[in-house]
Parts: structure tokens; sequence; C-alpha cells
């Protein structure tokens, strides 16, 4: 109608009513996640409660492949999620604790036109091929690899150890993947944080210490949260890295779920066993929300 | 005592950058070996590795399959993201919240599970394993975060010039397509980036729903399954090379959308 008065002339043809996009937009998108995420969880909750009969997948309404998650003899799958959770808190904490003092050099002692190419640089194999950097640690923890080199040049050590097939190897290569992750993220909230905070604390009396204790610390929790979850939910999940690094001697939920669909070809109880490990990310979900609810106060 | 303050950091940075760089410089290195071991000591440099890579149909076929699903689903998902974040910033719903709500909710779960419930639906509806199913899976899992790039960058600032041109009798279309869309290039040309570039190394998704086609992720893994040898660092190599230079594209396409912006 504006446009019509404008142009002193009456659209008789009618257009197409496109003040839609608006009302519509998201629909797609919507009807994506719904068809290609909420029914497959719907339908792997459904077939957690199905059994194998004759090789044939019926739904029974059975809780039997979570009673075998808890009663399995051997321990299994408990002893699993056991061992994935001890790797991922693991992981995390050290992440966090190598990338902070990182993000923070990058964003408060690097001079401001070199940050850009600084961070660009720290990032830089996080573009490598996941498969290809996990793998790419047993080069370096061989028997002959570069830091059993070092150790026996500097006398550390008399004959090589083997550190591939361990756990040290999982939560090695977890660690050197999400601390880039973390230092992305603690960045991307130290930089917002107002230079006159910290110079208000100053002329308010506090070393440079204090300032970071009270003022700075307190400030950067959103992007440590924001990160230590990404890594928990990336890491709890994993596949690859305790199946190329962690070898034989333990095995963690996902490496337990692909097992039950690989070679078993049992898709109920690996879709129980999702279903926990969902429930456990859920729980962690929970509770990285309620810190940062906290902290906000 | 201030000597060791002042050079602390720069002692850290540079034990970080060496942690970080370690096993990519042995990668590089050992995908120039000369004999049999993939593994040091090393007696190259030698280009045989490379030419069997570049030789290998498998490897060459899963990094142009790599290649379609990676540039496919992240196309998709930017272009869905963009509209949602859209629609969501600039109308509001009683259930606006809802909406952000399932939209998100992927992010917060194992691209294992994701997989796998994919599988299965895909094998209770009868559809097969191809380069298409993988595509759906990816779409799932970068939607996120082509939404919520999209989304933090629709302020009211930007609202406020597309009522301009909504006001000198701009169409609804011309409005997103020529003031919106080029308002918010930096921004999509960043989500699709780091979208194309997650669909490009996603392994666990493209494994479980791909059987003949598969990607180079998937190509690698079964290559490690039957035994490490210096063209699987050849491979990693020329993949970390592929994306460097996409890094590089694209950082002088935002450092150039920057400099024309200010």
């Amino acid at each position: 109608m504006r446009r019509c008065r404008k142009f002193g002339r009456k659209s008789s043809v009618p257009k197409l009513k496109l003040g839609g996009l608006k009302s519509w937009g998201h629909a797609p998108a919507l009807a994506w996640t719904a068809l290609f995420f909420m029914l497959p969880l719907i339908a792997m909750l459904v077939m957690s409660f199905s059994a194998r009969i004759d090789g044939k997948i019926t739904l029974t309404w059975t809780l039997d492949n979570y009673r075998a998650f808890l009663t399995r003899a051997d321990g299994t799958f408990v002893g699993a999620l056991w061992n994935s959770i001890e790797v991922t808190v693991l992981t995390t904490l050290i992440s966090v604790l190598v990338a902070y003092p990182l993000a923070y050099i990058l964003a408060y002692r690097v001079p401001k036109n070199w940050q850009r190419f600084a961070l660009v640089l720290t990032v830089l194999p996080f573009w490598t091929s996941y498969v290809v950097r996990s793998y790419s640690w047993l080069l370096v923890l061989s028997e002959n690899g570069i830091i059993n080199q070092f150790l026996l040049w500097s006398g550390v050590l008399d004959t090589p150890i083997g550190m591939g097939n361990s756990r040290f190897a999982t939560v090695l290569g977890f660690v050197h993947f999400f601390a880039m992750l973390l230092t992305l993220t603690i960045y991307a909230n130290l930089v917002q944080i107002k230079d006159s905070y910290r110079k208000a604390a100053n002329d308010l009396g506090a070393n440079g210490w204090q300032a970071f204790w009270y003022i700075t610390l307190p400030l950067s929790v959103p992007g440590v949260a924001v990160g230590a979850f990404l890594t928990f939910v990336l890491a709890i999940g994993d596949y690859i890295t305790p199946q190329i690094l962690g070898g034989a001697k333990e095995m963690l939920l996902p490496q337990a779920v692909m097992l039950q669909i690989g070679r078993q070809a049992d898709f109920p109880l690996a879709s129980a066993l999702s279903m926990i490990l969902m429930l456990v990310i859920t729980a962690a979900f929970l509770l990285f929300a309620r810190r940062l609810k906290m902290e906000r106060v | 005592m201030s000597a060791v303050y002042r050079w602390a950091p720069w002692i850290y940075l540079a034990i970080a950058l060496l942690f970080i760089f370690l096993p990519v410089l042995v990668l590089v290195q050992f995908s120039f070996q000369g004999g049999m071991a993939p593994v040091p000591p090393f007696d190259g440099p030698s280009l045989k590795w490379w030419g069997k890579v570049l030789a290998n149909r498998k490897i060459t076929d899963g990094l142009w399959n790599s290649l379609l699903v990676g540039l496919g689903s992240a196309s998709v998902a930017t272009v869905l993201g963009f509209l949602a974040a859209y629609s969501l910033a600039r109308k509001r719903r009683r259930l606006s919240g809802f909406y952000q709500f399932l939209l998100m909710a992927p992010i917060t779960v194992s691209y294992l599970i994701i997989g796998m419930g994919l599988q299965i639906t895909f094998n209770q509806l009868g559809l097969g394993k191809s380069l298409w199913a993988i595509g759906i899976g990816h779409v799932v899992i970068n939607l996120p975060l082509t939404f919520a790039i999209l989304y933090s960058q629709l302020g009211e600032h930007q609202a406020n010039i597309e009522r301009a041109a909504y006001d000198l009798g701009a169409g609804d279309w011309r409005v997103v397509l020529e003031i919106t869309v080029p308002m918010l290039w930096p921004s999509l040309l960043a989500a699709f980036f780091i979208a194309a570039t997650l669909s490009w190394d996603e392994f666990v998704i493209a494994f479980l729903m791909s059987r003949f086609d598969v990607t180079l992720p998937v190509v690698i893994w079964s290559m490690l399954r039957s035994g490490l040898s210096p063209e699987l660092n050849a491979t990693g190599t020329l993949v970390f090379i592929i994306s460097i230079l996409a890094v590089g594209v694209v950082e002088f396409l935002l450092w150039r959308s920057r400099k024309q912006h200010v």
C-alpha cells in the first residue's frame, strides 16, 4: 500500500504476499529438525525397548536392554560409562587449565594488531582432519617418536616407553583438540570485558592479581562454561580418539555402542546405551546451566 | 622476579604452540618418508607416498565426495538457518523461545546418537545409505550453528535499515535480498564456512550413513584399520593443506568485506 501511494500507481496485479517470509521462515528449519532429529530420537527410544527375536527386531516394550546395561556379568557397560565419565571430566579440566592462560595471553599480552593472526595461528591445527590428528599422536608417542627421543636425550629415561594405546594417550589427544576450542570461546569472552573495569579496580587499590581474581576471572566464566560444556558433549560422545589412541585395555561408552552396531548388529542394546549416554549429557547440561545462572547473580 | 613476570607469558605461548603444532609437524615430515615405516626414524625426503596418494582412486573419490557433501550440506544449513533466524528475529511470537530451543537442541546431542537415530529411521523407512543421507545428517548438526551465528547478527540496527527500505517502497524479497543479505554477508560467509568444514571432517555420521560412496574421513579410517603407512601421513597432510587454503580464502574475504564496510 505504501508502495502504491509513493509511485502514484495502483498495482492491479495482486502481488505474491511475501510478508510471509517473516511468518514462515522458521518453518523449513523446524521441519528439518523435527524430521531428521526429533523423529530419529523417538525411533531410537522405541528401539531401546525392543528385542531381537530370531534376528528380527520386534517392539516388545521390554526393559531387558537397560537391564543388560546394569547387570552384564563382566560389568562391561557400567565400566565403560565410568571410563567415559572419568576421561571426559579429566579432559575438560585439563583443557580449561591449558586454554585459559593461552586465551588470556592472546587477549591481553599480544599487541592488538597481531591478535587476529596469533589466534588464527593458534587454532590452525583445528582444521586438520580429526581422524588424522588423533592418529598423528601415535607418531609422536611411539617408541622412537620425538617425545621418547627427548626423554632419552635428557636422561629422564634409559629405555623408551610406549605411550600410545593408553588412557594417557586418549586424554592427551582430547586435550590437544579441546584446548584449541576452549581458547576460542575464552578469548571471545575476554576481549569483550571492558578495560575500564580493571582500571577502576586498579584505581580502587587492587593489584594485578586482585583485579584478575575479582574482576576478569568472574566475568570470563560464561566463556569457560560454554567451551567446557561443548568439550564435555563432544568428548563423551567421541568414538575416534579413544579407538585410535586408547588401545584395547579399556573401552569407553561410544566404543561399546559402535561395537553393538557393528559386530553384533544389536540395535536395541545400542539404542539403550545411547539413551544412557544422552541422560549423562543432559545431566551435565543442567549442571552447567545452573552454574551459569549462579554466576550471573 | 619482574623478568620472570615479563617473559612468562611468551614462554607459555611458545610451549603451547609447540604442543599444538607438534603432531601436525611430525605428520607433515613423515609424509615425505622414504621407506615403508610410517614412524620414526625419518629416512626421506621422498615424494613416493605423495605420488601414491594422488594416484589412489579411493582417496581422490573420497575427496570429491567430501567436498560435495560439505558444500551441499553447508549451503542448505546456511539457507535454512538464515530463514529461521530472520523469521524469529523479526517477528515476535508466543512460541519463539520454544522454537529456538528446538532449533538449538541438536547441539547438545552427540554425533554418534544423531547418526544412529538416523540410521535406525532410514532402516525402518526402507531408505538406503548414500551421500544424500550423510548430507541430511550434516545439515542436522550444522543447523544450530548457522542459526545461532545469524540470529546473533540480526539486531535492531539492521532492522532499522530494513524499515527504511520498506518505507522507500521495497518489497519483502527485495529488502531481504538487497538489504539484509548484503549486511549479513560476513556472518553468512562465516556460518557457511564453519558448516562446510565441520561436514568435511565429520566421521561418525558419514560412517554410519554410507556404504559404497564414502567421504574422506571414512576412507582414512579404513586405511588406518588396514595398517599404518606413510601414505596415511601424506593423505592427512593433503587434507591439512586444503583446509588451510580454505581458511586463508575465508580470512581474506572477511578481511576485505570488513575493510569495505568501515
